[in-house]
């Protein structure tokens, strides 16, 4: 689904990315984690070209995504993201920021669109926060509006970068519950997170970054239970 | 001079000059604001571009304009770029409507850059995330939000501009000023005619100020509600707490 060929980012002369191969495969679940600055959310952010590729290439299903030639813009319907910051749009209703981008983009009727996101408020819990202003939410509330707003576009491969970080702790299970539901319905999803316990959990596949590269990678309870790397242990012990 | 034996009858009695002169400044500074906008719009929307092309020329107009004083810049318009393309002069309401129009252009794009600046980053990358185009972010998403924030600062330049449009007097624009310069002339009196000219110029940017917090209020940045659908039952109970159904 998602192949990451050698990729590497810098920022002048900073290198933030030193060449990562990974490949996620359909529906899989893999959670990344690592240190801050160990370059997790910029690596996420290259796979739909959020940030801009150095070095290397990323394919998702048989498209070049850094190919001068790929209408980036078509790629990203197809990768949904959920952002630390929920980045709602302020201006619209939570229904207006689900159906915005099916409207502009995919060309959907109006009562089409509504009528999907509707089902997709439900879906997350939200139905009756419908025509209220994403200021009038919580957190958690919000984190789950846009999620809904990223499933409106029916995407093939869901990008999340650390969805739990900015909430207070007692919304953070309403975040993972719906999260972990998406996982059961087979959605592909790359995950930034700190939620271990959640990694452990729901994850198919583990990997831990440091220093731009990943340094260890496996099951769960392979790299939790049976932790090989040096550096992967000591950041465990100071998280778990 | 004797400040409590003013003749204010003298004003009364060329009531009709400065009536004609609140009329030519009232259109002076709506052709001028009007014509600002959509040229600081499109500067604006320049000096936030990451194309050099249109960056730079965008930048160094804007800085032409606010680096250079209007009184400057009416008298080149009016007495030599005007005459030398078009061969003569259209007179002063045509010279001055540019000029206001270019001057307020370059402070309408700074208000405009500051605005769309302020807008989250994470917003701009929301929108791309979904797949929609630069622009259609930019129309859908970011200038929505942008406009909020740039009503105060186009309040201020609108006042700003009602009170530099009296410059035009300079090239005998029969504005509220020059009223009072011809009155002044005329009956050798110096309080009355520039006290009226003072309290009509007040007048107008009371009145506006008025109009212009209206508009803050109505549009500022808080996005109430329109108690448009709230209380739509049926479909669930009480989800508020956060407790999805597996």
């Amino acid at each position: 689904m998602i192949k990451i060929k050698n990729l590497h980012k810098n920022y002048g002369n900073l290198e933030v990315l030193k060449g990562i191969d990974y490949e996620v495969k359909e529906k899989e679940v893999v959670c990344v984690i690592g240190p801050s600055g160990s370059g997790k959310s910029t690596f996420l952010r290259c796979i739909n070209l959020l940030e801009e590729i150095s070095d290397g290439e990323v394919f998702i299903g048989d498209v070049k995504v850094n190919d001068p030639k790929t209408d980036i813009n078509e790629i990203r319907t197809e990768v949904g993201m959920v952002f630390q910051q929920f980045n709602l749009f302020p201006h619209m209703t939570v229904i207006d920021n689900i159906t915005m981008a099916p409207i502009q983009v995919r060309k959907m009727a109006k009562k089409d669109a509504e009528k999907l996101a509707l089902e997709l408020l439900d879906k997350v819990g939200l139905q009756e926060k419908a025509y209220n202003y994403p200021e009038q939410l919580s957190g958690g509330q919000q984190q789950r509006v846009a999620i809904a707003r990223a499933l409106a576009m029916k995407p093939k491969v869901m990008l999340f970068d650390e969805p739990t970080s900015a909430l207070d702790p007692e919304m953070v299970k309403e975040v993972l519950d719906v999260m972990k539901q998406l996982a059961d319905e087979g959605m592909t999803m790359v995950i930034v997170t700190h939620e271990m316990g959640f990694a452990r959990e729901v994850a198919d596949r583990v990997v831990f970054m440091d220093g731009g590269y990943i340094v260890e990678e496996g099951h769960p309870e392979e790299v939790f239970g049976n932790t090989q790397n040096e550096r992967t242990k000591s950041f465990l012990g100071k998280v778990l | 001079m004797d400040f409590f034996d003013m003749r204010w009858d003298i004003i009364w009695n060329y009531r009709e000059m400065f009536l004609h002169g609140i009329w030519v400044t009232i259109s002076l500074t709506i052709c001028g604001y009007l014509g600002g906008l959509i040229l600081g719009i499109l500067l604006g929307l320049g000096k936030t571009s990451k194309r050099k092309w249109i960056y730079w020329p965008a930048k160094i107009y804007v800085d032409l304009f606010r680096g250079t004083p209007m009184l400057v810049q009416i008298l080149i318009i009016h007495l030599a770029l005007i005459p030398s393309i078009f061969g003569q002069s259209y007179g002063f309401m045509v010279s001055g409507i540019i000029t206001l129009i270019l001057n307020s252009g370059a402070y309408i794009a700074e208000i405009m850059r500051a605005g769309i600046e302020s807008i989250d980053k994470g917003q701009m990358e929301a929108a791309r995330s979904l797949g929609l185009t630069k622009n259609k972010a930019m129309i859908k998403v970011i200038l929505p939000q942008a406009f909020r924030r740039m009503i105060p600062p186009l309040g201020n330049e609108l006042i700003a501009l009602l009170k530099d449009s009296s410059l035009v007097t300079v090239i005998a624009a029969n504005d509220i000023l020059y009223a009072s310069k011809v009155v002044a002339g005329a009956t050798f009196k110096i309080w009355e005619p520039y006290i009226a000219a003072a309290a009509l110029y007040l007048i107008l940017t009371f009145v506006l100020t008025k109009i212009i917090t209206f508009i803050e209020k109505r549009f500022s940045n808080n996005f109430n509600p329109r108690k448009k659908n709230t209380g739509k039952k049926g479909h669930s109970q009480n989800k508020d707490e956060g407790q999805v159904a597996a």
